[in-house]
């Protein structure tokens, strides 16, 4: 993954250092909260619920051990020993104290992390397909593209107070695990009938309260104008996005009223001025970028591993996870190793610093000391050899990170919801935790197979229900909360928008409906259909009938 | 107000006209883009330096064709939330080559400084309950970029390549 050199830990230190005395200040009383709060938030500490909440970047995912170590540390010594995983692959922390921030800033300085731009209406922490890099199916590794991208938004002097906030994402797959289509800019990246490399560069998604699927504003840009371009559509954004609604102040609602035409053209213009200036990525940095992301040292192994197969034979808990957790590598007798952090029960995303310590320790035994943060709120293991998968899992078991729920219903995505956060309208950890409680059993789960569940505690939709193959949304209706159902949404490929089935539920009422909508799927697919793909072919209409027709 | 320019704390020999106020009989003024369109001639014949003052809605193309007449550029920031008058200042540098004054006015915050600083401003009007000391400081607060920008400052990827 990619190291800091002199440069980029001198950036990070001075930031540090400079927040430092920004919050000497606020405790000193010199400067009051109003003064302090967008000082506070470009890097990345909310005032929340209850307490401050730090939110620290992990750009596009990539995480390293000592990293994960330093992240147990933050959480034992200055938390509750626990970190929540983002759907923007970052980690926070929901219990800090703002006099320890100058100090934990210095701790995450010094190995290479910050939470510059975590939060704010600004470049976000650029996101990527987990499995960059290692997917036996990928095209290109977007990773020295994301790399690039997060040096070229740090602290951007002309694009750090947009009209909203500003994500990105980047994908160098055919299957999309980054959800590009859902972000303000999604980049696909592939090669042309020339053997060219470029993306496809998509404009205007998002969630929220109003969820757009991205339009295709490029079918093919070559890589390495990708800094122009990216300049080029922030800058029509700042100047002509919206400023006097919030809610209507996303790049989405500018390509939506403008029309994707109109919005494209000005792009293409503005490009036009800029595409052969300084922005243009020189060759010798994108080979000095490069050279971080060239495949660790694997063995030269055959694809399959006879002690694998064995062990598979003869432990059936190891087998049932291994056919759940595991996916297809680029490199002959390797796999990539989905780690689930939402077991039945538990919030997902949680993972407390005992578990960060022996994650890290893993990674260092058996993945060559990296591991990834997934959209989904889970962890990946990119390059662990078949032979060892099932040392690995033994120790995951010990530690209760070996739930066998991948792309399951109980693996869901949740926001913090009421319990947590200051925007919310209901809770939504406690619903997700009874709908994985309801699905709990396995074989149930193997039989529904593939299908997200996605649930969000307000219309903000940071659990991305929109998206989700059965959203839920949270909302507060006469002081109580009221649950709404919605199905066939997808963030992959394929991208929909999900939509509202009916009347909403109460807390146990959502858990019914969930299992009268799984049942009605069962009854209705046609043999081993995805969820989405029935849903697809039957229409919402069997569902509404299940759920909301009176009994005979 | 204070004015910071160039690095240090400045007179400013400016005086702000608003709408259609009677403009003084000499001495440099800063007029809103309304008055400089209709009163254009007049002012660049009058004894005194003219400075065009742009809210953050109108756009620097509204007077790229006069830059040579005008010595300064103030853009307005309405609230320090918004950043269109960061895009006008890059303009103004970089796509029509203004050598002149650009000013920050308004809601003008330290902690803005140093994108201000490489986004093409030169001179800050800032708060008087501010300590100027602070404000003199702060721009040395960040010494590492990563974006080109008109100032020709060096990026961190042109550092690692000396």
């Amino acid at each position: 993954m990619y190291k800091y050199d002199e440069f980029d830990a001198e950036f990070v230190n001075q930031r540090a250092l400079q927040f430092g005395r920004q919050v000497e200040s606020r405790l000193s009383g010199s400067l009051s909260e109003e003064q302090f709060r967008p000082l506070r938030l470009m890097n990345g500490l909310y005032l929340q619920l209850h307490a401050y909440m730090l939110r620290i970047n992990v750009p596009y995912g990539c995480l390293n051990s000592v990293q994960m170590r330093k992240l147990a540390h933050i959480a034992r010594v200055y938390d509750k020993d626990y970190g929540h995983l983002t759907t923007r692959q970052n980690m926070q922390f929901n219990w800090i104290k703002l006099a320890d921030m100058p100090e934990i800033l210095l701790e995450l300085a010094s190995v290479e992390m910050h939470g510059i731009q975590s939060s704010g209406n600004c470049i976000r922490n650029i996101t990527a397909d987990e499995y960059a890099g290692v997917a036996a199916e990928e095209i290109e590794d977007p990773r020295v593209y994301c790399e690039l991208l997060r040096q070229w938004s740090s602290l951007h002097p002309e694009f750090s107070f947009l009209p909203r906030k500003f994500k990105i994402s980047v994908t160098g797959s055919e299957k999309d695990r980054a959800a590009v289509k859902a972000h303000d800019i999604g980049l696909r990246l592939y090669r042309n009938e020339n053997g060219e490399e470029g993306f496809e560069v998509f404009v205007g998604g998002g969630l929220g309260r109003t969820p757009f699927i991205g339009k295709s504003i490029r079918a093919f840009l070559p890589t390495r104008h990708v800094l122009s371009y990216c300049e080029a559509i922030l800058r029509v954004y700042n100047q002509l996005g919206r400023r006097d609604n919030k809610y209507k102040a996303r790049i989405k609602i500018l390509v939506h009223e403008m029309g994707a035409e109109a919005f494209t053209e000005l792009v293409e213009k503005e490009w036009a001025q800029i595409s052969a200036g300084a922005l243009e990525v020189p060759e010798a940095e994108l080979e000095r970028v490069r050279a971080f992301f060239v495949p660790p040292a694997y063995e030269r192994l055959p694809e399959e591993s006879p002690e694998l197969e064995a062990q598979l034979g003869s432990d059936a808990a190891f087998a049932t996870w291994a056919r759940q957790q595991l996916a297809a590598h680029k490199q002959p007798g390797y796999a990539i190793v989905n780690i689930s952090c939402s077991p039945v029960g538990k919030p997902p995303g949680d993972i407390s610093s005992a578990q960060m310590d022996v994650v890290a320790n893993l990674a260092d035994t058996y993945n060559f000391g990296e591991m990834r943060v997934t959209h989904n709120q889970n962890l990946v293991f990119t390059d662990v050899r078949k032979s060892d998968l099932f040392a690995l899992w033994q120790e995951l078991v010990r530690v209760g990170l070996a739930t066998s729920n991948h792309g399951l219903i109980s693996d869901t995505i949740c926001c913090p919801g009421l319990d947590y956060c200051a925007l919310a309208t209901a809770r939504s950890i406690p619903v997700a935790e009874k709908l994985s409680q309801r699905f709990a059993d396995q074989d149930k789960q193997k039989e529904i197979g593939e299908i997200y569940l996605n649930m969000s505690g307000c219309i903000n939709a940071c659990g991305h229900h929109h998206v989700g193959n059965i959203g839920i949304v949270g909302v507060d209706k006469k002081n109580s909360e009221l649950y709404q159902l919605m199905l066939g949404g997808s963030a992959e490929e394929d991208a929909s928008l999900g939509k509202i089935l009916g009347p909403g539920f109460d807390e146990d009422g959502i858990v019914d409906a969930v299992e009268n909508v799984i049942d009605t799927y069962l009854e209705l697919r046609d043999e081993s259909e995805r969820f989405i793909d029935t849903y697809r072919r039957v229409g919402p209409d069997p569902f509404k009938e299940r759920l909301y027709s009176a009994p005979a | 107000m204070p004015l910071l320019k160039n690095g240090a704390i400045a007179d400013d020999p400016y005086t702000r006209v608003e709408g259609d106020d009677a403009l003084p009989a000499e001495g440099a003024v800063l007029v809103d883009l309304a008055r400089w369109e209709s009163e254009r001639d007049a002012l660049i014949r009058r004894d005194g330096e003219v400075g065009v003052w742009l809210t953050s809605s109108e756009t620097p193309a509204a007077i790229a064709e006069d830059l040579p007449h005008l010595a300064v550029v103030a853009l307005e920031f309405p609230a320090f939330t918004d950043g269109r008058a960061y895009s006008s200042a890059r303009l103004l540098r970089e796509r029509y080559a203004y050598e002149g004054e650009v000013r920050a006015v308004g809601d003008v915050l330290i902690e803005q400084l140093h994108f201000m600083d490489r986004a093409g401003f030169s001179s800050f009007e800032f708060s008087s309950d501010q300590p100027e000391e602070d404000w003199i400081t702060a721009q040395s607060d960040m010494k590492i970029w990563y974006q080109p920008t008109g100032d020709e400052r060096p990026t961190a990827t042109q550092l690692r390549r000396r």
